[in-house]
């Protein structure tokens, strides 16, 4: 890192539920401790539109499932020193996954076929194409901190997230695991 | 399961478990020993009071100057004998062996009804398995749940057999069996066919306590309601040993 003191973050989410940034919301009055030693510079949370050239730490949550999933994880690895995977999305595909025992055709097929009463079609005009399979970000990517739970408690993220400001590498196996 | 070795033969033995001088009689397996002197390892297919199976190799230990690793739960133990329960070597490859259960079925921890009450994925915490480094194989596989009150789900399988040993060994009914080899190997009832049709089951629910995981579980458990009651295993076993004498 390069100021122990005031690092820069940004957050993205993937295929996921929003459910990991909601529980990072959850460390609640900390959030105010944070807020000085920490500048969130891109997030869903925050009105950048573009990742800045370099962050301290970047944050994904959720699996990678489409071609923009693929895009935006090889982009936060590009400019982020410190990657960690944030929830069993991330970690492990986890219900995104559940579809990969499935042809992808299959899947679109239920949603947007079998499911649907009127005019039956698969959406192709501005939204992402989906991958054949779902990965785990570090299936795309080289992760550098895994942070299971769905989603990780907020204490979990706290401590990920103050032990990186005081420059040492947290170690999260030991309050979470996968499904925590 | 192992016989008890007869009395005549039975000699009190010395020996180390990670330098700690510990001593038992020769009868006794190296996991038997180490938990009766409070030091952990790691197991999944192992059970007091079921035969030992050995499947599962969490519980490989290292002797000092022998390059085998060695099952704890189906090796004697010897005067002399050093044992290390806890080296580099093991944890790689107890974590390694986690990561490939994980990888093998499709264990989804967030949606699994023994989600908090599992022992695989308690291992996997203790085995340091943050993620998994192999891919997943993401086969298909089906959920039996044509029996009146038990469920079981070979998604969440991991083949260590006490559902069999147990109906065997405990029930006396063998409703449970494997059938296939390898990657194909899955546990069966009657002769592969639906739990429900089964005319061996009891419904003891036996196999239901035994499972490690979320595999057999009763009907109507949500997320993380199937707690497990496995205390009452040694006892049964214990009183059946006494009617045999």
């Amino acid at each position: 890192m390069t100021d122990t003191q005031h690092i820069t973050v940004a957050t993205a989410w993937l295929d996921g539920c929003s459910g990991c940034h909601m529980s990072f919301l959850d460390i609640d009055e900390r959030l105010f401790t944070l807020a000085q030693k920490v500048d969130i510079i891109y997030s869903p949370l925050v009105d950048a539109k573009e990742l800045p050239e370099s962050v301290d730490v970047g944050i994904l949550e959720g699996s990678v499932s489409s071609e923009e999933d693929l895009k935006k994880a090889q982009e936060f690895r590009r400019h982020c020193k410190f990657l960690i995977s944030l929830g069993d999305c991330a970690v492990c595909g986890n219900i995104p996954g559940m579809r990969n025992l499935f042809p992808l055709d299959a899947v679109l097929h239920r949603a947007y076929h079998e499911n649907v009463q009127k005019n039956p079609q698969i959406p192709n005009v501005g939204v992402p194409r989906l991958l054949p399979t779902v990965q785990p970000v570090h299936g795309v990517v080289e992760v550098d901190l895994f942070v299971q739970g769905c989603p990780p408690p907020a204490d979990v993220i706290w401590h990920v997230l103050s032990e990186l400001i005081q420059g040492r590498t947290p170690d999260p196996m030991t309050l979470t695991r996968f499904g925590k | 399961m192992m016989k008890p070795a007869t009395p005549s033969q039975v000699r009190v033995v010395t020996f180390k478990i990670n330098d700690r001088d510990v001593s038992a009689r020769s009868d006794e397996t190296i996991l038997q020993v180490a938990r009766e002197n409070g030091i952990r390892i790691p197991s999944l297919c192992y059970v007091e009071g079921l035969s030992v199976w050995g499947a599962c190799r969490l519980c490989l230990i290292e002797l000092n100057g022998d390059s085998r690793l060695l099952a704890a739960c189906s090796t004697r133990v010897e005067e002399g004998m050093e044992v290390l329960t806890d080296t580099d070597r093991l944890r790689r490859y107890r974590r390694m062996i986690v990561e490939l259960l994980f990888a093998e079925r499709n264990h989804v921890c967030a949606v699994c009804v023994s989600n908090g009450r599992c022992e695989l994925q308690n291992l996997a915490q203790e085995c340091g398995v943050d993620h998994v480094r192999v891919p997943y194989r993401t086969a298909v596989y089906h959920v039996d749940a044509s029996h009146d009150w038990f469920r079981l789900d070979h998604n969440r399988c991991v083949l260590c057999t006490r559902c069999v040993r147990a109906c065997d060994e405990i029930e006396g009914a063998h409703t449970w069996d494997t059938m296939g080899r390898g990657i194909n190997c899955q546990v069966i009832t009657d002769l592969a066919k639906p739990w429900g049709e089964s005319k061996s089951c009891t419904g003891c629910g036996k196999c239901v306590q035994m499972c490690p995981t979320g595999a057999l579980v009763r009907h109507g458990t949500s997320v993380g309601e199937m707690e497990k009651d496995r205390g009452f295993l040694p006892y049964l076993s214990r009183m059946r040993e006494a009617e045999w004498e």
